[in-house]
């Protein structure tokens, strides 16, 4: 009897295995259907071009599963990409104007890119280096990002509501900067490290007294999520000695509470080639360790909340004899000429990565405790304790020339750009990563050539607590014959790098160029993280303060031109295929203030506002209330119009702008 | 039907006593009442729920463009709508039926009453009560597409694309084509369930008639008895 049941649990089973599979399940390849294999042979693609095509082609009408945010170098913007496409969906306009988003053209974002003014003075692009996403307990939280103009240290924070920039914060005691920008765990600081040691507030000094006058500074910039911006009244620096600070990275886990900085020129070298000098790149390479800085930023913190501080320029320094005081600052040696200093996802580790040193050195944040505690430590030139490296080093892997910046994967897997040998290195972590990989710890796995000159390397949320496997990408600073010859000056080449398999089966599969500039660091976000707007939420919405704007005009009827002695307030509404109003006159020297709604909630139907003769344009997004403001100096006719194709009536979108003499 | 009747049937030994000393079951009386009763309540519901959409598609809008009706206001992207709509000189969505709409709550609170009128009444009057009810299906369709024509038949010719089209009527069910926009409307479950709610009455008025004629009988029967005495 029961077996009877049990053949009849069979029988009434099989339907339902067998439809279990539904329609849309693949059906297994049996290989290449014979067109594609033709065009496969005619195009000389091999089996692992083919798997390539089709680990990274996204079919027509298909979104990637990732975003990677790109510095965009010198062009002072910030490149979103999907990812493993390898398209560019957009760039953000950060440092530099750009009149597609409307940035720097009249509107709003006026106001932001005068808040990066050095010494009142326009500075108009920017060195972006290293994105920064926000963080919550040390992942990815799609917030915001952050980014740094190492030209000008400055940084500007980027919401990723709008994917628009918000802030450009000027530092006002540094003249450059590199490392930034960083979050700490919580986003509870962005880091702005230093590079290129100067005076205080970049004063005049002359170089014959480096040692004394001129510093290093770190910045922690105390970020308010509520409101979006960096605040400066609750933000502090410590000053470093003038070892030409580089890369940092906020310790998390076990490490939360502290960064770790790098240096270059513990030599203290001024350089002067001209005057029989050993030039910078020798003087800043004599010796054969630089330090590694070890901040304890929690310390600092307390010690800023105290009053510690001195206010220098409207922001609190703590100086150096108080963060060595204070056990703020610790210094252990690193291989010479380091670039990355990466914590390991689990917080526990750090790697330093020194370009002319073929290991990759790991510090314990454990043995580095270990160490502070038991005391006894020598101090270096300007006073700051070292720890000695063979009590603070956990294991060192020869990778091959020139390791530069390290991230990581969900396998236990590190991966070192190395510039010199123009390679990837997948290398394994020890400790409580041992059991993720086959291999056995803190061991060289693959090298994987790439084209060419590795700088950054970025892995899909690998600089995390959280990393995701799958991809790497490449970011390689030269690209020599991988494009069609496009002239002397040529893209850069973001390569994607298959990483989803364990061992030495690491591939390239993609190149992609970068035409524009030469990026940075960049950092692999799943897009599932983020949750931006399709349309502004109101009409009426001002992007700036991130919610409705008084001046908004929300109904066509209510569209006017108010007259107020030489002041004339324009009170516009946009929606397909008109403006209204259509007229504004206005007399010779008034001053005019325009403001902008976009009545529309359909999404991407976006319209333009370009005013001819007065540098305006304006991007306004469904819902977006934008104010322009200029004094009407030129009498004439002019016109506005729309700079989207909005419609099939869009050349008709415009209107005349009359200037009576 | 004597299934549906059991239901209500909470003791057989309960029974109705008329007037000439037969007796009728309980059940025969409770049944009409609880079917009118729940042919209100389905109307009552049917107020909060769409009774009928139209949906546009065309390549640039992958979701479509749809548009519910309801008894008292209008649902979805009306504002989208609305803005195609003025290229060719059409009226505002929200312009059609305003009357109808602002009074739509009242009129089903009055068949609501009118159908426990109908539970107290126990003549051939019940019926008549909710005549108004039957044809309330009826006078939304044709308000509806009167409404239509009204959309299709008031074309601005000083619009941008007045002058190119000709008057038309949407379908009220189905397909059709405006401009580039395939047009598909459909009836809701609002309208759905007032059709159920009508079903639900009539079978109600047909127990109704069965419970009470007897009953009139029965009274006539003793009028009869008493005048003959």
């Amino acid at each position: 009897m029961k077996k009877l049941a049990l053949a009849l649990l069979w029988f009434a089973a099989l339907p339902l295995v067998a439809c279990g599979g539904g329609p849309s399940a693949p059906t297994p390849s049996t290989g290449l259907p014979a067109d594609a294999a033709a065009v496969a042979q005619e195009r000389g693609l091999t089996a692992d071009d083919i798997y390539a095509a089709v680990k990274t082609y996204t079919p027509s009408g298909k979104t990637d599963p990732y975003i990677m945010l790109a510095s965009g170098g010198q062009s002072g913007q910030m490149l979103v990409i999907g990812v493993p496409s390898m398209r560019i969906l957009k760039e953000i306009a950060v440092f530099t104007p750009e009149p597609w988003q409307g940035y720097g053209f009249g509107g709003s974002s006026d106001a932001v890119l005068a808040g990066g003014k050095v010494n009142g003075k326009d500075v108009l692009w920017g060195d972006t280096h290293h994105p920064s996403i926000s963080e919550t307990a040390g992942s990815y939280d799609g917030q915001f990002a952050f980014i740094n103009d190492k030209a000008n240290a400055r940084v500007a924070v980027i919401d990723l509501r709008d994917f628009s920039t918000k802030q450009i914060l000027k530092n006002p005691n540094a003249i450059n900067d590199h490392g930034g920008a960083f979050v700490t765990p919580n986003t509870e600081y962005v880091i702005e490290g230093p590079q290129y040691a100067a005076p205080m507030s970049w004063a005049y000094a002359p170089l014959d007294q480096y040692k004394d006058k001129y510093i290093g500074l770190v910045t922690l910039w105390k970020f308010d999520r509520l409101k979006g911006r960096l605040d400066p009244a609750n933000s502090f620096q410590i000053e470093l000695p003038p070892y030409w600070q580089d890369l940092c990275d906020a310790g998390k886990g076990p490490s939360d509470g502290w960064f770790f900085c790098n240096s270059f020129n513990t030599e203290l070298a001024t350089g002067g080639v001209e005057l029989g000098n050993p030039p910078f790149e020798a003087g800043t390479t004599k010796n054969d360790t630089d330090y590694l800085h070890i901040i304890n930023w929690k310390k600092a913190e307390e010690d800023f909340k105290a009053g510690k501080g001195e206010k220098i320029n409207g922001m609190a320094v703590l100086r150096l004899k108080t963060a060595i005081e204070d056990g703020i600052l610790y210094f252990t040696p690193e291989a010479k000429s380091p670039h990355g200093s990466d914590v390991t996802p689990g917080g526990e580790y750090i790697v330093v990565g020194g370009k002319l040193d073929p290991h990759v050195t790991i510090y314990s944040f454990q043995k580095i405790q270990d160490t502070i505690k038991a005391g006894g430590l020598s101090k270096d030139q300007y006073g700051v304790p070292v720890l000695p490296l063979d009590k603070t080093m956990e294991s060192q892997v020869e990778l091959g020339l020139g390791p530069l910046h390290t991230v990581f994967d969900d396998k236990g897997y590190a991966y070192t750009s190395l510039f010199l040998d123009s390679a990837v290195a997948r290398w394994t972590l020890g400790g409580p990563y041992a059991s993720k990989h086959p291999e056995p710890g803190w061991k060289l796995v693959q090298k994987l050539p790439v084209q060419y000159n590795i700088g950054h390397i970025t892995a899909v949320e690998g600089d995390t607590a959280t990393p995701g496997g799958q991809f790497v990408v490449a970011l390689n600073k030269w690209s020599i014959d991988r494009f069609a010859n496009v002239g002397p000056l040529l893209p850069q080449n973001f390569q994607l790098v298959d990483i989803g398999k364990t061992g030495d089966q690491m591939k390239v599969l993609y190149d992609m160029p970068i035409g524009m500039a030469e990026p940075h660091y960049a950092q692999i976000i799943k897009v599932d993280r983020l949750k931006p707007f399709e349309v502004y939420p109101q009409v009426g919405w001002n992007a700036e303060t991130m919610s409705v704007d008084p001046k908004a005009t929300l109904k066509q009827e209510d569209a006017k031109v108010v007259r107020n002695g030489k002041e004339v307030e324009v009170f516009m509404t946009v929606i397909r295929s008109h403006y209204a109003p259509e007229r504004v006159q206005v007399k010779k020297g008034d001053h005019v203030v325009w403001h902008l709604t976009s009545l529309e909630r359909t999404r991407d139907a976006t319209h333009g506002f370009a005013l001819s003769g007065y540098n305006i344009n304006l991007s306004l997004e469904p819902g977006k209330t934008e104010t322009i403001e200029f004094t009407a100096d030129q009498a004439g006719t002019y016109t506005y119009y729309c700079t989207e194709f909005c419609s099939a009536l869009h050349l008709e979108m415009m209107g005349y702008f009359l200037v009576e003499p | 039907m004597k299934s549906l009747k059991s239901l209500f049937t909470l003791d057989p030994d309960v029974k109705v006593l008329l007037p000439d000393g037969s007796t009728h079951n309980l059940a025969d009386y409770l049944l009409p009442s609880a079917l009118l009763m729940i042919g209100a309540l389905l109307l009552m519901i049917s107020m909060f729920l769409p009774y009928w959409s139209m949906t546009l598609k065309a390549p640039q809008y992958p979701k479509g463009l749809k548009v519910e009706i309801y008894v008292n206001h209008l649902q979805g992207d009306m504002r989208e709508i609305d803005e195609l709509n003025h290229y060719l000189g059409m009226p505002e969505l929200d312009k059609g039926g305003q009357l109808e709409r602002s009074i739509s709550y009242y009129a089903i609170i009055v068949f609501g009453l009118l159908l426990i009128a109908g539970v107290f009444v126990h003549n051939q009057w019940a019926a008549i009560i909710a005549l108004p009810i039957l044809a309330y299906p009826l006078v939304f369709l044709a308000d509806l597409f009167y409404i239509l024509y009204q959309y299709g038949h008031s074309i601005d010719p000083k619009s941008a694309l007045g002058g190119a089209i000709k008057p038309f009527t949407p379908p009220l069910l189905g397909e059709g084509k405006v401009g580039q926009f395939g047009t598909v409307a459909n009836f809701e479950i609002g309208f759905y369930l007032v059709l159920g709610a009508i079903g639900v009455i009539l079978i109600g008025l047909w127990f109704h008639r069965a419970a009470y004629k007897p009953l009139a009988d029965a009274r006539k029967r003793v009028r009869t008895a008493q005048a003959a005495a």
